[in-house]
């Protein structure tokens, strides 16, 4: 690619001539303030936060959407630009709640962060105060929570939606001072073809978007005396919840979240990836048996909430494909209210299992109705990572000081391949290890299927070349799930995860979140892999007793009736 | 719009699946198809809506969305009559609002609304250029200009 020449802030610098003003100011240390702007989504050029002065024509010019041209001289510090970026800011302000002290992101709000960053003080905002927007909420939930006064209309959830996901469930609608993000007839986005992904969560700058809290519901359940509270935890939370208290992204804390689990008072702490081990050994039997020609092929994975729903809406004709193994914390849950009380002698009437998780989405699955394998609501509570992070905040604790402490016995222990779950690839690697192994006796060497977007791999099982695919992002998922409707993809194995780089991607993940920041924590969760003693699912100790002194054997009844469930196809909008 | 039975719906797309088989599947092609569409339908009802996301291969969302965005779609069904109340600035210091209200009680029904026997619907404009004549009204094509709530009355029982 050609280079070209620009001056910013009296620095020459040399940069590629399809980079835009803001990226050729980024690479030599200069950070443009900015708003509507996202690294991973297209452009939308609105909101002006992000203007320069052009120093010839003394015109400004929003760095974001305006590429470089040679010998240009830009001024990112000019009285102007700052007085540019301030009005912008005001006017949205103006129309804002700004009820920054009891909202939802206070303090981890980019509306906030500006308003203080470029020098604003209430009275600057007050001289524009006129009629403010009073739109209802969306509350219905069970995942997210809408507040259309404080969307600030910078586009980024509806590009997320589109562009990443592929669902198109937001829009802009009407125009002028009417005009808001939402969706086909205000509904809420429990009623429509929404996923519940919750990736528009994760790059909304301000509250307008964000996860329906469980917190005080489980705050309710510590408290109670009555309650027995049992909480797990997924694989990925281990390698973002230290982002929450400002360690380096990719950072492992498992030992610290056991930890804190403790302080915020929970009875007994297990680990998700216990369950992913479980959850390899039915799917991995399962896609066994349609090896053997016992149902068509490709086997799909089902772990993902989001990645359901979205079939069930758009290829209810693939259901069919889709693993009837529950995910991970599924079953765990169900396990929670039978296995559970079965060793320990607690009565399962008194049960409340939490499960902390990356996901917006798997608040809705533990609501499903066919869900629950025990008499009872299997999961009890779902918490973000977002919201776990604020207990520890509320009870006082230092997390970057807390000693390592180890899960309870009995499903806390997991495996490397329980483990990766949290990442893209992941599940379709476990699979295979233990599927290739049992079949063959042969370990496995790396798949390494773990890029965003789409990816394949060929595994040679005995005499037979097996057909590893993967696909993340909802809009990937779509396009694969496309030539498999049309007979164009041969693959066998299916792993898809509805988010960007898999639950590391998650939309209940810490914010903000780039496609940079996710990929380093896939590498924190492959490097616990690496170091696991046990990096085979049919290996972990705690499982082989489950099955042993429990369920008997994979796809067995009291494994069929506590592990497995089913789908149902839902309206395409 | 009432619920319908299956059959009944079927026989009420039947005009739109024409007009969609003569499109691509593409987003492109929204906005003719919402422009035949309400030709056909008179205004865009939420069936059409949801079948012309189906026939182009859109979500609800993205078809409400342009629907919603363009002040030439109507979710509403519309009178036979189209009353345009000129609120621009010339008009609104000459008494607008006045008008405006004159022909809300008159025809019982606010800016936006359509009558019950589908006869009038009401909107309020800005400036349609007849500034000379303030204030202004449009009904249909016709202009009717240097008004007073008084006139309001006779004006609208010609259209009746
Ligand atoms: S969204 Fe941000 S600026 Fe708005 S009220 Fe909440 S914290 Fe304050
Ligand atoms: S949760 Fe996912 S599918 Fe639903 S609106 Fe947000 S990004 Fe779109
Ligand atoms: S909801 Fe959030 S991300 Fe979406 S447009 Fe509003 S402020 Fe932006
Ligand atoms: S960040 Fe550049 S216009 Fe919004
Ligand atoms: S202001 Fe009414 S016609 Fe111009």
């Amino acid at each position: 690619m050609s280079k070209v020449k620009i001056t910013i802030d009296e620095q020459t610098v040399e940069v590629d001539e399809d980079s835009s003003l803001l990226e050729a100011a980024k690479e030599i240390g200069v950070d443009i303030p900015i708003l509507c702007y996202h690294p991973d989504l297209s452009l939308h050029g609105a909101c002006r936060v992000c203007v320069v002065e052009d120093e010839k024509s003394g015109k400004l010019l929003a760095s974001c959407a305006s590429p470089v041209r040679d010998g240009m001289k830009i001024n990112t510090r000019s009285m102007k630009a700052r007085k540019a970026r301030r009005r912008n800011v005001e006017l949205l302000l103006a129309n804002h709640p700004n009820d920054c002290l009891g909202c939802d992101r206070n303090n981890h709000c980019e509306l906030q962060d500006l308003t203080y960053e470029l020098g604003i003080k209430s009275e600057d905002v007050e001289k524009f105060a006129g009629e403010k927007r009073e739109l209802e909420l969306d509350t219905a939930g069970p995942a997210l929570k809408r507040d259309p006064n404080k969307c600030i209309l910078c586009g980024r959830c509806v590009r997320i939606c589109e562009e990443v996901q592929g669902v198109s469930a937001l829009q802009f609608t009407e125009r002028g001072f009417n005009s808001i993000v939402t969706t086909a007839f205000d509904l809420p986005q429990a009623d429509i073809n929404c996923v519940n992904c919750g990736q528009c969560a994760t790059v909304c700058p301000v509250a307008a978007i964000t996860e329906l809290s469980e917190i005080d519901k489980v705050w309710a359940a510590l408290e109670d005396d009555d309650k027995h509270v049992l909480v797990q935890t997924a694989p990925s939370i281990q390698a973002t919840l230290g982002e929450e208290f400002g360690m380096e992204t990719g950072t492992v804390v498992r030992g610290k979240m056991v930890a804190a689990l403790r302080k915020l008072g929970f009875d007994q702490i297990f680990s998700t990836d216990f369950a992913a081990d479980l959850t390899i050994l039915e799917e991995g039997s399962e896609f066994l048996k349609k090896l053997n020609g016992e149902g068509e092929l490709p086997h799909i994975t089902s772990c993902c909430p989001g990645w359901v729903k979205g079939a069930e809406h758009n290829f209810p004709d693939l259901l069919k494909h889709l693993s009837s193994a529950k995910s991970p914390m599924q079953m765990f849950s169900a396990l929670s209210k039978t296995y559970y009380p079965d060793q320990t002698g607690v009565d399962p009437e008194k049960i409340y299992t939490v499960a902390v998780m990356p996901c917006t989405a798997k608040k809705f699955e533990k609501d499903r109705e066919e869900i629950n394998g025990s008499d009872f609501k299997d999961t009890d509570a779902v918490l973000t990572t977002r919201e776990f992070a604020r207990m520890i905040k509320e009870m006082g604790i230092d997390f970057t000081s807390l000693p390592d402490e180890d899960f309870d016995e009995l499903m806390g222990e997991s495996t490397g391949a329980g483990t990766i779950f949290g990442t893209t690839g992941g599940v379709a690697e476990a699979a295979v290890r233990t599927v290739k192994e049992k079949l063959t006796g042969e370990s496995l060497e790396r798949l390494n299927l773990g890029f965003r977007g789409i990816n394949e791999a060929e595994v040679r099982i005995g005499d037979r070349l097996v057909k590893v695919g993967i696909a993340n992002g909802f809009a990937n998922a779509q396009k694969l799930m496309e030539k498999v409707r049309s007979g164009e993809s041969d693959l066998d194995f299916i792993e898809v995860m509805a988010c960007p780089h898999g639950c590391v991607g998650g939309g209940g993940q810490p914010r903000p979140a780039t496609d940079e920041k996710k990929e380093k924590r896939g590498q924190g969760l492959a490097a616990i892999d690496d170091t696991s003693k046990i990096r085979k699912s049919h290996e972990n100790p705690q499982i082989i007793k489950l099955y042993d002194e429990f369920l008997g054997e994979p796809l067995g009844g009291e494994s069929h009736h506590l592990l497995h469930t089913k789908y149902k196809a839902r309206p395409k909008n | 719009m009432a619920e319908m039975t299956e059959e009944k719906l079927a026989e009420f797309l039947e005009p739109l699946k024409e007009i969609l088989s003569r499109y691509e599947k593409k987003e492109r092609y929204l906005i003719p198809v919402l422009q035949e569409a309400q030709e056909e339908y008179g205004y865009l009802p939420e069936e059409v809506m949801k079948e012309i996301a189906l026939g182009l291969n859109l979500s609800l969302s993205q078809v409400y969305g342009v629907v919603t965005f363009y002040s030439q779609f109507h979710q509403q069904p519309r009178g036979n009559n189209i009353v345009r109340v000129c609120m621009g600035t010339a008009c609104h210091v000459r008494g607008g609002e006045g008008i405006l209200n004159a022909i809300k009680d008159e025809l019982g029904i606010e800016a936006g609304e359509t009558t019950d026997d589908l006869e009038f619907t009401l909107e309020s404009v800005a400036c349609i250029g007849a500034c000379g004549l303030a204030p202004v009204i449009m009904v249909n094509d016709d202009t009717h200009g240097r008004l007073t709530p008084e006139k309001v009355p006779e004006i609208m029982a010609k259209y009746k």
